[in-house]
This record gives C-alpha cells, structure tokens and sequence, in this order.
C-alpha cells in the first residue's frame, strides 16, 4: 500500500516513470482487492472493515482527533480499483496525446498529485482526513483544468471550478463540524456508532430553525458532495472544466473526482438513512440534475460538454440510487446499484472521453459540426466508441445496462416519480449519446474534406492511444457481468443481485427508442434536426443556453453580491480601515517632526541631557522619595 | 601636623569632579574633553580611597576599586583616543561641532 503513497513524493521527471509507478500502483491496489475480497475481508457472509493503519496526528480533546490512516471496505477497495485502473488508463494514453506539449513532466506531477489525492480520499477513515484529501484533490484538478495557462478560457474555467467548489466545500467542512460536534467524535466508523445508538439522541434531535442538528450536518456534507459531484445547482462548473486536456476531462471529470461526492455520501450511508430529510434533498437533487443535465445535453454542440453533461447526469442517477436506497438485505439494492454504477460508469465513460481525445486530436476542434464520417479514419475510436455508447445507454448485454438496471429497480420499489423521470432520462441519454456517435463518425458532411489532408498525416495515434480505448471497452463491455452485489453493500453483508428480464424491458425499450431516434436524425446528414430544434423553439434555446443558470450565477455574484456586499466593503476598507492606518501613521509623523530637533547630532549636548537626567533623578530620589 | 579631615578632601574631589564636567560641557576639543572625563574619573578614586580610609581603616575594598577603576580607565582612554584618531582622519579635525552627521 505504500507505494500508492511513494508517489506523492515522487517528482516524475517524465511520463514513463510515472506511468511505470501508477502501473506498480494498480497492480498492488488489484492484489489488495483480491485479497480483500475473496481471502481475508470476509468473516461468514458479512465484509469487515480493516483499519490497516491508523496514526493519531492531531488530537483536540480525548475523543475528537485527527487520525491520518487506511480503511479497507468493500466500497474503498472498489474505488481503489477504479482510480488506479483509470488512472493508468489516462496516463497511458497522455503519453499520447500530450505528446510534445511544453510542460509534459509537469503534467505527468500534476496527474501524480491528483492519483495521490484521490487515493487518500478514498482509503481515509476519517472525516477530517476525507476533507484535507478532498481540497487535495480540488486543489490539483484546478491545476490540471488550468494546464493551458496561456487560454484566457482555461483560466476562467479552472477559477471557476475552484470557487465552486470551494463554495460548496465550506458546506461540507461546517457539516463536518456539526457531525464531529454532534457525534463527539471525527473517525468515521464511531461516528456512526455514536450517531446511531440511543444516548446521543439528545444531541441529534438538538434543533435549529426547526431542523435537527443531524439533518442539517448531513445536508451540509452533501452540499459539499454535490459540489464535487456537479450536482444541480452547483454543476456549472463541470461543463467548463473541460478546457483541460482530454485525457485529464477522462480522468478527473468522469471517472474519478466527480464521483468523489457519491462516494462521500455511501461513506456516510449509515448516517444518511437515519435522516429521512437529507436522503430525500439526496434523492431530489441526485434526479434533478440526471433529467436537466440530459436535456441539456440533447442540444450542446461541443463534444466534450456532451460528455460533460452526461457525466452529470451519470452522477445524478448514482445521487438518487443512494438516496432512495433502504439499509441492509433487499432494502439496500439502491446502494449497491449506486456503487455498481459508480464502477461501471468509470469505465465507459473515461472510454468515451478517451475516444473523444482521439477525435479532438485528429480534427483539432471539440465542434461537432467540424466531423462527420470519421469511422473510416478512426476505427478503433469509431468501434470502442460505439462499446461505450453502448453501454451508457443501457443496452444488454454491456456494463450500464446491469447497474442502470439496478438503480432503477431500487428506484420502481421505492418512489414512482423517481422512476418515471429516471426512465425518462435514459432514453434522453441513449438519444443524445447516440446523437454524438452519428454526428462524429456517421453524418457525411463536407468538413471531413477539409480534412483529408491530415488524415493522411496521423490516423489514430500511437499504440498508446490505442491501447487504453481497447482494454476499457473491454471492460466496459464485460464488467457488468461481475456479481457486484456480492461484493458491495450496504451493510456489508451479501446481497444476492437478482436480474429481472420482465422488468428491464420498459429501460431497453426507451433506450432503443432513444437510438432509433438519434439514428433517424443523425446518421446521414438532413435537416430533420434542425426542423425538430425549431419546432421546440424556447424549449431548445433555454437548453441550449443551459437553462440561463450560468446567467443566473452572473446576475446573483455582478449585480447582487459586488453591490450589496463587495462595494460596502470596500468602502469600508478605503476609508475606515485605511483611514485608520493613515490616521496612525499621520499622528507619528507630526510628533517626530516636534521631538526630532533634540537629536542634534551634538555630543556634548547628549552629555548635558544625561547630566540633567542624572540630576533629576538624584533630587527625586533624595527629597521626593520618601 | 594633624589628620586632614574627611570633608577637606571631599571637598577637593567634588571640586575636581565639577572642573571635569565643566570641561566637557564646554571645550569643543576632544582631548581636552577626554582629559576632563580623566578627572571626574579620579575624582570618584579619591572619594572611594578617602571613604574606605575614614570609614573602614581595617579593609582593602575601597582601594582595590580604585586600582581596577584606573586600569579601566587605561583602556578607556586607548580606545578613547582611537575614536579620536579616526575621527581627525576622516573629518581633519577633532572639534567635535564638525562630527554631527548622526542627527536626524
């Protein structure tokens, strides 16, 4: 396990070393979940959690301390897998794709720094620790969006994901506080052992404004989450974050730190289904942003944003899982079917933002007008694309289908609004992921002529770029196979995963919808799109625009915050504070200006001053002191 | 010829310690100003002898006092006179009035 901890340290002069130590790093982080999973973790038929190494770092009083250490569980073993596994993926891709860019190595220490991150978040058996990790994270994918530092765009857009997240982060650290304050401890596992049994009631029905002191911390900390994991309304960043490079989008904004907020809140799952309050805000929010995100992803142009938005949406269907996921046995599907997704989702989709790497590398544009008909430049892209797509859209027998599958299963048992709009949305996903397939490699249209020059020059790339497509189709076409409910959840105890043909009809059945219809518009070039766009005219034009929330966003911090806030303060600043200081400075100026003539520069002046001073001194000691 | 007494020669180093301040308040050359901080210094000696004589006849402290005092005094005129050397060197004078750059 140290090894996923030598990198950090581990100042990677280039891609290769890098790469070699990720690879090091997966192999360990696969022979852990081996050895977890079918050799130690399991006593009877229930997972325990293994501490493998706890350090008390800092400790406030006899039951809050900062612990640093390792948790082992079935939901951190998973992860661990997905964020080397991707991780490596992308690495070997960038070597790729990056190639010849100016600062390679330090891309390469960026991408090390995030892996290192995310690790240590995963593995942190404590809140406080889960925290610092979380900024870490932050902190590098900031980084990585604003690799090209010299893009006015880039730079807007890795402020942007900063202060929004940042935002929602001190949402999670007051949460943080409230359930430390409330559960009189920061080590996850007591927390909830306190949280849960009867004599800290008092604390947890504690109110304030009407709501326990337990909702409110846990509604904080998904604040935070939904922060992280772009959820509604705290996603606009996502979309621009994809001004970083591709590979980097595949990593960090698909597979890895985005679902950094899902995995928050199955940490905390025990806690979370005590409160029936915040899994409803996790339920609602977690729907709403997959049925808006799809929306808007049906009318984006740009292929990255495409994706953008489809993680999104992902996330919130892995939102609303949990939220509508009971504890233990049957009750826990939702749970379970959440992680799975989480796990699947990985895989296809840091697929399609790699394929979609391919792409932007040949044409050199993230436009989807500019392509068209490429499936006879990029075959391996064209076919692992395709997997991907596949997949996402829930087609049996590929790896969405499964966790989609469960998820909505979890969500007809508990609530038949959630879905409704659930169903709804994955036809939405199917039809405008497939509205990007066909535009990209079918959709003849004349910018491919443009480009036949340099289509003779690179076809797909080196084997590096390759590669990776290959192995994560592969996986994404199989890894739904995997009997996940075995291994993962909720209470750790074995779920018998059970697959409903009846039931997965009606999903199919708007996926293929969903297809047919992308197919019919897409595949070959016509105007039906656009007749259909026009006849829509608001609809499309507000989801076009992203609902105006961007503006919104603009309105609330130009007009509302500079005005009402920023201006006060900085007059106050100007005249008060800095009043003040001139006051001060003012003041010792005009009194040395009096006292500065006694300084004369003349010794013999200095003796008689010290003479006085004696015999002043002399006469008060010997006829006033008495 | 009988006991001088004890404030005839008070007196006498009072006098001396006035003459040495008035020196230094008013001559402007420094080694007469250095010659004037001489004299307050063996003014201090000779009540220190004097006190110890008229006082404590059976003791040394008074004396010995006045020995390290002198010495002291050796090395303060050395290093005295130093300053003033580097001051004739930089300045080609030793009035004090043209040393007074270190003013505000």
């Amino acid at each position: 396990m140290l090894g996923l901890f030598g990198r950090k340290y581990f100042k990677t002069s280039s891609g290769i070393i890098g790469t070699g130590l990720l690879l090091v790093s997966t192999i360990l982080s696969l022979y852990t979940a081996y050895n977890y999973f079918f050799v130690d973790g399991k006593i009877g038929d229930t997972y325990q959690s293994i501490t493998a190494i706890k350090y008390t770092w800092l400790s406030f009083s006899e039951n809050a301390s900062i612990d640093m250490g390792i948790i082992l569980d079935p939901i951190s073993v998973m992860m661990l897998v997905v964020v080397t596994f991707v991780s490596l993926m992308v690495h070997i891709f960038s070597l790729g794709y990056m190639k010849g860019e100016e600062r390679f190595a330090t891309y390469y220490a960026f991408l090390g720094l995030f892996t290192f991150s995310m690790l240590g978040l995963v593995v942190s058996g404590n809140l406080f620790q889960v925290y610092m990790f979380w900024e870490l994270v932050g902190v590098s994918s900031y980084l990585l969006i604003g690799y090209y530092y010299d893009k006015p765009s880039a730079v807007a857009a890795s402020k942007k994901a900063f202060i929004v997240t940042r935002f929602a982060d001190l949402g999670f650290l007051i949460g943080i506080l409230i359930l430390a304050f409330s559960g009189n401890s920061l080590d996850i596992e007591t927390l909830i052992h306190n949280l849960s049994s009867l004599e800290f009631n008092g604390a947890v029905t504690m109110s304030f404004l009407g709501i326990s002191a337990l909702t409110w911390g846990l509604t904080l900390v998904f604040i935070g989450g939904a922060g992280k994991s772009a959820m509604f309304p705290l996603h606009i960043w996502l979309p621009d974050a994809m001004e970083g490079p591709t590979p980097v989008s595949a990593l960090i904004h698909a597979a890895t730190m985005v679902v950094a907020g899902v995995y928050l809140v199955a940490r905390l799952f025990p806690l979370f289904h005590f409160n029936q309050a915040a899994l409803t805000i996790v339920t609602f929010i977690g729907l709403l942003s997959a049925f808006l995100a799809a929306v808007i992803a049906c009318t984006q142009t740009d292929i990255k944003r495409i994706l953008a938005y489809s993680t999104m949406s992902q996330i919130g269907y892995m939102m609303f899982a949990l939220g509508v996921s009971g504890y233990g046995g049957e009750f826990g599907l939702g749970y379970t079917a959440s992680m799975f997704h989480l796990f699947t989702h990985a895989f296809f989709k840091s697929l399609l933002f790699l394929g979609a790497g391919v792409v932007i590398h040949f044409i050199h544009s993230n436009e989807m007008k500019d392509m068209g008909g490429l499936r006879r430049y990029l075959p391996v892209a064209n076919w692992t694309f395709l997997v991907a797509c596949l997949a996402i859209a829930g087609i049996p027998p590929f790896a969405g289908f499964f966790s989609k599958e469960e998820i909505l299963l979890a969500a007809y048992n508990s609530n038949k609004l959630v879905y409704g709009v659930a169903l709804f949305t994955s036809g939405l996903t199917a039809f405008y992921m497939f509205r990007l397939y066909f535009s990209i490699f079918w959709n003849k249209n004349a910018a491919i002529h443009n480009h036949s020059a340099t289509a003779d020059r690179h076809g797909e790339g080196p084997l590096s770029m390759k590669m990776p497509l290959i192995i994560l189709a592969a996986c994404s076409a199989l890894a739904g196979f995997i009997p996940f409910g075995n291994y993962v959840s909720s209470d750790k105890v074995i779920l018998e995963s059970h697959f409903d043909p009846i039931f997965s009809i009606a999903p199919v059945a708007f996926g293929v919808i969903g297809i047919l219809l992308a197919m019919w518009m897409y595949k070959n070039e016509s105007s039906r799109a656009d007749k259909l766009s026009q006849s829509w005219g608001g609809l499309y034009k507000a989801a076009y625009k992203k609902f105006y929330i961007d503006e919104i966003y603009l309105f609330i911090t130009k007009k509302i915050i500079f005005n009402l806030i920023g201006r006060p303060a900085a007059w106050i600043d100007r005249n008060m504070v800095d009043g003040l200081m001139n006051g001060i400075a003012n003041t010792t100026a005009t009194v040395s200006g009096f006292i500065k003539g006694i300084q004369s520069g003349k010794v013999q002046s200095y003796a008689i001053y010290f003479f006085g001073g004696i015999i002043a001194l002399a006469i008060v000691f010997l006829y006033l002191w008495k | 010829m009988g006991e001088v007494p004890i404030s005839h020669i008070l007196f006498v180093s009072t006098a001396l310690f006035f003459i040495g301040m008035y020196g230094l308040f008013t001559r402007r050359n420094m080694i007469t100003m250095l010659m004037s901080i001489e004299l307050i210094l063996n003014s201090v000696n000779i009540n220190f002898v004097v006190f110890n004589k008229y006082l404590y006849p059976d003791k040394l402290d008074g004396i010995f006092f006045t020995i390290f005092i002198i010495t002291i005094a050796a090395a303060e005129a050395a290093v005295a006179i130093a300053i003033i050397i580097n001051l004739y060197r930089s300045h080609r004078s030793i009035d004090v009035e043209t040393a007074e750059e270190m003013k505000y």
